[in-house]
C-alpha cells in the first residue's frame, strides 16, 4: 500500500512555479487500534525532497499529523518551461517513492 | 439601554464570526478541490477496467455504458439512462454490475459481494466509478429523459425524495428540504432546487477526506437510508437509481467537475 501511485502537476506563473503533488500513503499515527484492539503501528512520511533540475530546493520534515493520502502544494521561485521537477518521500519504515514531471 | 447595545454588538460580532468561518471553509474546500486524492484512484480504476476477470476471463472494455461498447467519454454525465438490453433505467453502478454478469460471466452475488470498501482497499465498483466518472470532466450532466421509463424513473425519484418512511418518518426532504439548514458545520443542500443540486451532483463520486475513502452515489443513497433507519435498500435497485436519476436530472446542465472531495 505504501508505495502507491503519485501524481504531480507543475505550472508556470510569472516568476514562480506552482507545484501540486498527490501521494498515496496510510500515514498511521500509532494511536489507532484495529478491529482486534491491537495498536496499528506508526507509519508515516518523514522526509519530503523536491529537486529542480537535480538540485535540491526543498527538504521538508513532516510528521504523523499530516492526513492519509496527502496533497502538497507549494511555490518555487523561478523555474522555466521544460524544467525537471522531482519529488520524493521517505517514510519511517524506510520505504520511499518518487515522481518527476516537466514544468508546463 | 447599555445592556441592549452590548447585546446587539455581540450579535453582530457573532454574525461576522459565522461569516468568517464559512469563508474559511469555502477557502479550504477550494484548496482541496484543486488537488483531489480521488485522482490517485483513477489509475487503479483504469487497471481494473482493463483486467480480464470472471469465468469468461474478459475485461469490461466492451461494456456499453450508453455511449456504445467501451466508450467512456461523456458516459457518466449521461447516466442514469434507459438500456434496451436490460429493459430498465440504470445508473453507473447498476450498469457495471450488469456488465460483470453478462460479459464476464460472474454471478450477481459475486459482483456485489463487496460493495463498499475501506480506506486501505476500495471496492471494485468504487475504483471503476472514479475512473469512469473522470472521463466525463467538463461534460454537462444530461441524464436520459426521453424514454417513457426514464420519465417514470425521474417521477419515482421525485416522489421518493419527498416520501416519508420508516420508524422515524423521514424523507430526503426532511434534511434537504429547507434552505439554511446544517448539521454542525455541514450545510445541507436543498437538492430538489437546481442551483443547489448542480455543484453537488457535479462532484460525485468523490474522495471523502474524513475517512480517506472513495465514495459513490449508491453508497450515499444506502447511507442516507441507514441514517433514516429504513431497511437497507438493494444495491442498484429501482429505488436508488430513481433517486440518483431525479438528483442528476435536477442538476441538468451542470458541467461535470468530479471526481471531487467530500468532508
Amino acid at each position: 500500500m505504501a508505495a502507491g501511485p503519485m501524481k504531480m502537476r507543475a505550472s508556470l506563473g510569472t516568476g514562480f512555479t506552482d507545484v501540486r503533488v498527490l501521494m498515496t500513503h496510510p500515514m498511521e499515527t500509532g494511536l489507532r487500534k484495529d478491529a482486534d484492539g491491537k495498536v496499528v503501528p506508526q507509519h508515516f512520511i518523514q522526509n519530503l525532497t523536491v529537486k529542480l533540475n537535480g538540485k535540491t530546493v526543498l527538504d521538508a520534515q513532516i510528521s504523523q499529523a499530516v492526513s492519509r493520502n496527502p496533497v502538497f502544494s507549494f511555490r518555487l521561485k523561478g523555474g522555466a518551461k521544460g524544467d525537471k521537477i522531482e519529488v520524493s518521500w521517505l517514510d519511517n519504515h524506510g520505504e520511499s517513492a518518487a515522481i518527476e514531471t516537466v514544468v508546463a | 439601554m447599555k445592556a441592549l447595545a452590548f447585546g446587539a454588538a455581540l450579535a453582530l460580532s457573532c454574525a461576522a464570526y459565522g461569516q468568517d468561518v464559512a469563508k474559511e471553509i469555502q477557502r479550504y474546500r477550494q484548496m482541496v478541490a484543486e488537488g483531489s486524492p480521488a485522482e490517485l484512484f483513477e489509475l487503479e480504476g483504469e487497471e481494473l477496467w482493463k483486467k480480464p476477470q470472471g469465468p469468461k476471463s474478459v475485461s469490461l472494455q466492451r461494456c456499453d455504458l450508453g455511449e456504445g461498447p467501451g466508450v467512456l467519454k461523456a458516459a457518466y454525465a449521461h447516466l442514469p439512462r434507459y438500456f434496451k438490453d436490460a429493459d430498465r433505467v440504470m445508473d453507473l453502478e447498476a450498469r457495471l454490475v450488469h456488465c460483470m454478469v453478462t460479459q464476464q460471466g460472474r454471478s450477481r452475488e459475486d459482483a456485489i459481494a463487496r460493495l463498499f470498501g475501506t480506506a486501505d482497499r476500495p471496492s471494485e465498483l468504487e475504483l471503476l466509478s472514479i475512473y469512469i466518472a473522470g472521463q466525463s470532466r467538463g461534460v454537462r450532466l444530461e441524464p436520459g429523459m426521453s424514454h417513457p421509463k426514464e420519465k417514470a424513473s425521474y417521477e419515482l425519484g421525485r416522489a421518493l425524495y419527498f416520501h416519508r418512511v420508516g420508524a422515524w418518518d423521514f424523507a430526503c426532504a426532511s434534511c434537504h428540504g429547507d434552505e439554511g439548514k446544517r448539521i454542525r458545520m455541514q450545510e445541507l443542500p436543498v437538492l430538489y432546487k437546481p442551483q443547489y443540486a448542480r455543484p453537488v451532483m457535479a462532484s460525485w463520486p468523490a474522495y471523502r477526506i474524513s475517512t480517506s475513502q472513495v465514495i459513490t452515489l449508491q453508497w450515499r443513497m444506502n447511507d442516507c437510508y441507514r441514517q433514516m433507519r429504513t431497511p437497507e435498500p438493494d444495491f442498484g435497485s429501482e429505488t436508488t437509481v430513481a433517486l440518483i436519476h431525479f438528483l442528476n436530472a435536477t442538476a441538468h446542465g451542470a458541467p461535470y467537475q468530479g471526481p471531487g472531495n467530500k468532508r
